[in-house]
């Protein structure tokens, strides 16, 4: 068994969803050494973070204007060029992973087991479907597994410990078939939603995105990420990348705070492993109190406000 | 240009599914189905790209049992010009559809092939990237803007884990829909009764010589760990001191 995990990184740090990646690819590798592909443009210092990360082995750097955007296209036949000393190809079930992995499977003519919550041998996996009421336990014949992981179902790799050497590779050129034009990153001082400890998000109910400084300013108390309702984000309170659910992010705090977010099963499927999970609702009714440790049948504009003044007591 | 759509049928997103006693899979029968979320989303995006005259058809092509007629029919019905329908009882991972769309793509040469990201029920989010790579081309995947402002190329802006980005697809491309990029019609009367007369086409995937045997196989299906409803509290400070002395999260 040898296990390449691919990594999500910014140039300098490994992304978190990489870390769990790296301990599924751990588990995977029982027998084996674990491998770190970091692919990027100036990327020497995610390859050296990775180098650090405890259970890798050997980290191999493309530094190439080519991944400077990791293109799908592009990323995906450097992999296929290596793909032949591996049993297993593994990355996080990010949109980053959930783009590119997909294409060098079939590249690969191999199936890919999409984002797994378990590993059960190495050819055997389980994995959630219909978001999540339901779990699969697939196995698959191919000879090289193509692999996401969900990253709330493996604790992170140690960031540090590891000794891994690094070696440079050399880049599979440009597939000429996309170019990378703009993007809009979501800036915020915020834990990141993957990653958060304590997460606090607002649904329709909220009514309006200027609402939101309500939460925020309780997520700011916390030391919380801010997470939406698709409702919430469909109507335009807060951008894309706030979305918690069954195809946005999923996350499992050790406490979530649902704040005017009814319960619809596409968004529980993405909070439900949460450690403890707080219901605000006006609706006694509403879905979200089946799966909430503590529930306050409240109007929120009411409830938010008084919730923030008790923080600032002492405890 | 030419526009093709696939389309899959798929348990109801309203329905709250069974897993089947013997643990073989989710219980379907006497199940509501409709077309998957993400994929009336691209057919909705088909029609605009044709009633802006910037797609001169929309073809829509769906795979699977006879019901999955159905399913297209209600695309017919949004507004697509005429199906096809590659018909199998096999069971089909998302591998075997790519190819499928391959043989298809090769028969119908569309210029822009649009699918859902990902389909509701088994969640994979694969098979537009699977089809891209065995195509040879671009990819542009949850996309919640397109533009196809220039000849011979598309711009896609895609949701991602930080915001949003864009890229530049060279056509022919497949983009991948995500939630955001439009909101789907509903089907008119007229536009119902006028769809029953376009035309389905009926391949199957032998007459295409694709191998579609599956490559998972699926071991079981179990229901996951339940949670249970924990208590109503009446007031915030109450909450509050649950949360610190109980719970001990914050």
């Amino acid at each position: 068994m040898a296990v390449l995990v691919i990594a999500e990184h910014d140039n300098a740090t490994l992304s978190s969803a990489t870390l769990n990646a790296v301990t599924a690819g751990a588990e995977l590798a029982e027998l084996g050494p674990v491998t770190v592909l970091v692919a990027g443009e100036g990327c020497r210092a995610a390859a050296e973070a990775a180098a650090l990360v405890a259970g890798v082995a050997k980290v191999l750097c493309a530094d190439d204007a080519v991944y400077a955007h990791f293109l799908a296209e592009n990323v995906a036949a450097l992999v296929v060029g290596l793909a032949a000393d591996y049993s297993h190809l593994v990355a996080a079930a990010t949109t980053t992973g959930k783009n590119v992995m997909p294409r060098i499977a079939a590249l690969l003519d191999v199936a890919q087991v999409s984002e797994i919550s378990a590993v059960v041998d190495a050819d055997t996996f389980v994995r959630p479907i219909y978001a999540g009421n339901a779990l699969a336990t697939v196995s698959s014949n191919d000879a090289i597994k193509v692999i996401t992981v969900r990253g709330t179902a493996f604790e992170p790799a140690a960031a540090g410990g590891g000794n891994a050497a690094i070696k440079e590779i050399a880049a599979a050129g440009d597939a000429g078939l996309s170019a990378f034009v703009s993007q809009e990153l979501t800036k915020s001082e915020r834990p990141e939603l993957t990653s958060a400890g304590v997460i606090i998000s607002g649904g329709r109910g909220m009514q309006s995105g200027e609402n939101f400084a309500l939460i925020e300013e309780i997520a700011d108390k916390l030391g919380a990420a801010v997470g939406a309702s698709r409702a919430a984000v469909d109507a335009g309170f807060v951008p894309n990348d706030y979305q918690v659910g069954q195809t946005g992010k999923v996350v499992a705090p050790e406490l979530y705070i649902a704040v005017g977010i009814s319960g619809a099963i596409q968004h529980l499927a993405g909070m439900k492993d949460s450690k403890v999970i707080v219901a605000i609702n006006k609706d006694a009714e509403a879905p979200i109190f089946q799966v909430a440790d503590y529930g306050i049948v409240a109007d929120l504009f009411k409830a938010l406000p008084e919730l923030s003044a008790e923080l600032d007591k002492e405890a | 240009m030419k526009v093709l759509v696939a389309v899959k049928r798929v348990i109801d997103f309203n329905v709250k599914i069974r897993v089947k006693a013997d643990n073989t899979g989710v219980e379907t029968a006497n199940v509501k189905m409709s077309m998957n979320p993400f994929d009336e989303i691209a057919v909705e995006e088909g029609v605009r790209l044709r009633e802006a005259g910037t797609a001169s058809e929309l073809v829509v092509v769906s795979l699977g049992v006879e019901q999955c007629r159905e399913t297209i029919r209600t695309a017919l019905a949004m507004g697509a010009d005429r199906g096809i329908l590659v018909h199998t009882d096999a069971e089909l991972q998302p591998l075997a559809v790519a190819k499928l769309l391959k043989a298809v793509i090769g028969r119908e040469s569309p210029d822009l092939v649009i699918l859902g990201k990902q389909a509701i029920d088994d969640d994979s989010n694969q098979t537009g990237q699977m089809l891209a790579a065995l195509m040879g081309w671009p990819q542009g995947t949850f996309a919640s803007n397109i533009g196809l402002g220039d000849a011979g190329a598309a711009e896609v802006t895609r949701e991602v884990d930080g915001g949003l980005e864009t890229v530049s697809l060279e056509l022919p491309a497949v983009i991948t829909t995500d939630l955001r990029l439009n909101e789907p019609r509903y089907a008119s009367l007229p536009n119902i009764m006028k769809a029953k007369k376009k035309t389905i086409d009926t391949v199957t995937p032998e007459e295409l010589d694709v191998d579609v045997a599956p490559r998972l196989v699926t071991l079981k299906v179990e229901e996951p760990p339940k949670r249970q409803a924990g208590v109503i509290v009446d007031s915030i400070p109450d909450l509050v001191q649950r949360l610190r002395n109980e719970a001990k999260v914050i």
